[in-house]
């Protein structure tokens, strides 16, 4: 496929002797939101991972296939994790910001990455604005990051992964711990970074999953059971287990 | 009611053991300062002893036990704590990092005369540094080394996983995570177990003995190549070598006072530091 921009080729990924990943084979297209569904265990959160290379600090998880970005093996032995994950960015399910201000988490990202000094200022007012929390916060960002709601402190992660311009941004249940009214607004900015962004979104909530995704992907034990566009896995399932699963029979 | 009896009886044996401990540590502590309290003053900790330490005060072994716990936390903590590092944030598991650990915990377990001993033979003989307070304060350092790699390890454990996968997803290396995330907020916790070290480390004698503690020097000095004079030392001098023990005893006490004062000093402030930490972690 010529549009796709992240894909995994034979993916097996072991936990000591445990296979947790089988033969996972899917292409992530540029500028669209795929949700990754399934019951819980199935191994979302570890497929999320692999993308980002989170699995390297485990060392009893061993990968085996071939995962591209572009035309990039992310696996490759001369590739600087940290590059990778500058270009692959991550939200994780409970948000997470570091113990300082709201500009010193915006400012952390940029400066670890070395962004020319006179150039973070208007990056950081940028990276909120895109990430509807300027508004909120621009009166106060040297307050501690930790006081804000916790859909605030959300989106400030996002708004701190967005500042670093990645291509691909891996998100795992970012709502999982919000409340509805929070929800709606990082669905909403979902939507909107699929512009300038490729996204990937492990989620529960099958309303969601319909809401913002282009493409799903119905994970079963460890497996790709079906990948299809958004509409086909909900309203016209190919695989029983599907059917089942977005129709709320289990999980 | 045979069954009630035995709830009452268990209940009475725990809470009188621990009444029996405090019971112990106040009998004691009241030993202690009502024989010693007539000896502290203000020249009491600010003299020099005279007329061959029967009067006079302590203050050359007030500095020199100062002097010494600066030396050993200078040397023990940094490395302590790099070590503490290495074993939890880098060092996957291994056979290898089991041996290390468990021959960290036996170190713990070896008789602070043996440290003495060794220390004798490595920093005053080996390596030159003769009896001093720098090869004492080395010394002592090695004999705190295992606690504080202990205590900061546990420190590193109780950070949560999303704290350093916070820096490391936006690409931080995992020095930087270390260093930016990991360690400031383990720091109460590492301060709190090297400052408990510390004390104890504080009131030893057997490492010091061999390797530069002195009887009595005259002047003080800050010099590192000098041998020096230790609260607890000094108060082992005064009550088992001394010439006039009876005569002297009053300011044996004295000492044993100040030395409490000292380690009870240090423990408040890990106590300060641990309660401070605990209700930032609330906000
Ligand atoms: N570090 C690990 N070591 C061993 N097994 C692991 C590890 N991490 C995850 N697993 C196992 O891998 C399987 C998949 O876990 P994963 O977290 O990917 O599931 P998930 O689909 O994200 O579930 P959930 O919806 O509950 O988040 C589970 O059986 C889990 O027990
Ligand atoms: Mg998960």
């Amino acid at each position: 496929m010529s549009d796709s921009k992240l894909s995994a080729q034979g993916l097996n990924l072991f936990f000591g002797k445990k296979q947790v990943l089988k033969n996972i084979s899917i292409s992530f297209k540029k500028n669209q939101v795929t949700a990754l569904i399934g019951p819980s265990g199935c191994g979302k959160s570890t497929l999320l991972r692999t993308f980002n290379r989170m699995h390297d600090l485990s060392p009893d998880a061993r990968i085996e296939g071939l995962i591209k970005l572009d035309e990039l093996n992310i696996y490759d032995k001369k590739i600087q994790v940290t590059e990778i994950r500058k270009r692959i960015g991550m939200v994780f399910q409970k948000p997470n910001p570091l113990p300082k201000s709201i500009y010193e988490n915006m400012e952390y990202a940029l400066k670890i990455h070395n962004f020319p000094k006179q150039e973070i200022p208007a990056l950081i007012e940028n990276a909120l604005k895109e990430s509807y929390l300027w508004d909120e916060v621009k009166d106060e960002l040297n307050k501690p990051a930790v006081q804000l709601s916790g859909g605030q402190q959300q989106r400030l992660c996002i708004a701190r992964t967005v500042v670093l311009r990645p291509e691909i941004i891996l998100m795992d249940e970012p709502c999982s711990a919000l409340d509805p009214i929070s929800t709606s607004k990082i669905e909403e900015l979902i939507v909107r970074l699929k512009k300038d962004y490729t996204i990937v979104i492990v989620t529960h909530n099958m309303q969601q999953a319909q809401r913002i995704s282009d493409d799903v992907a119905f994970m079963y034990l460890g497996e790709l059971m079906e990948f299809d566009i958004c509409n086909n896995i909900f309203k016209n399932p190919k695989n029983e287990l599907t059917k089942n699963y977005v129709g709320g029979h289990f999980g | 009611m045979t069954k009630k009896l035995k709830i009452l009886i268990d209940w009475i044996l725990l809470a009188g053991s621990t009444l029996l401990v405090c019971l112990i540590l106040g009998v004691i502590l009241w030993d202690i300062f009502s024989k010693g309290m007539s000896s502290i003053s203000w020249d009491f900790v600010s003299q020099f002893p005279t007329h061959g330490m029967t009067q006079g005060g302590i203050l050359p072994a007030i500095i020199g036990t100062f002097l010494l716990t600066i030396i050993t936390t200078l040397f023990a903590m940094p490395l302590g704590v790099a070590c503490a590092v290495y074993l939890n944030e880098y060092a996957s598991p291994s056979l290898l990092t089991n041996i290390i650990r468990a021959s960290i915990r036996n170190l713990a377990g070896i008789p602070s005369i043996i440290y003495g001993l060794f220390g004798l033979a490595l920093f005053v003989q080996s390596l030159k540094l003769g009896t001093s307070v720098l090869s004492a304060g080395l010394t002592l350092g090695l004999l705190s080394l295992p606690y504080i790699i202990t205590t900061t390890e546990e420190a590193l454990k109780r950070i949560p996983n999303s704290m350093r996968e916070a820096t490391l997803g936006l690409g931080a290396t995992q020095f930087e995570t270390i260093k930016d995330v990991v360690l400031p907020r383990a720091l109460p916790g590492i301060l709190t177990g090297v400052i408990l070290t510390i004390s104890r480390a504080a009131g030893e004698t057997a490492p010091i003995l061999f390797t530069g503690v002195a009887f009595y020097i005259n002047g003080i000095t800050l010099s590192l190549d000098q041998e020096f004079m230790a609260l607890p030392y000094h108060l082992y001098m005064l009550s088992t070598q001394h010439h006039a023990i009876e005569q002297v005893r009053p300011l044996a006490y004295g000492t044993a006072v100040v030395l409490i004062a000292l380690v009870f000093l240090l423990n408040m402030v890990a106590f300060y530091i641990r309660f401070k930490h605990r209700s930032q972690q609330d906000v």
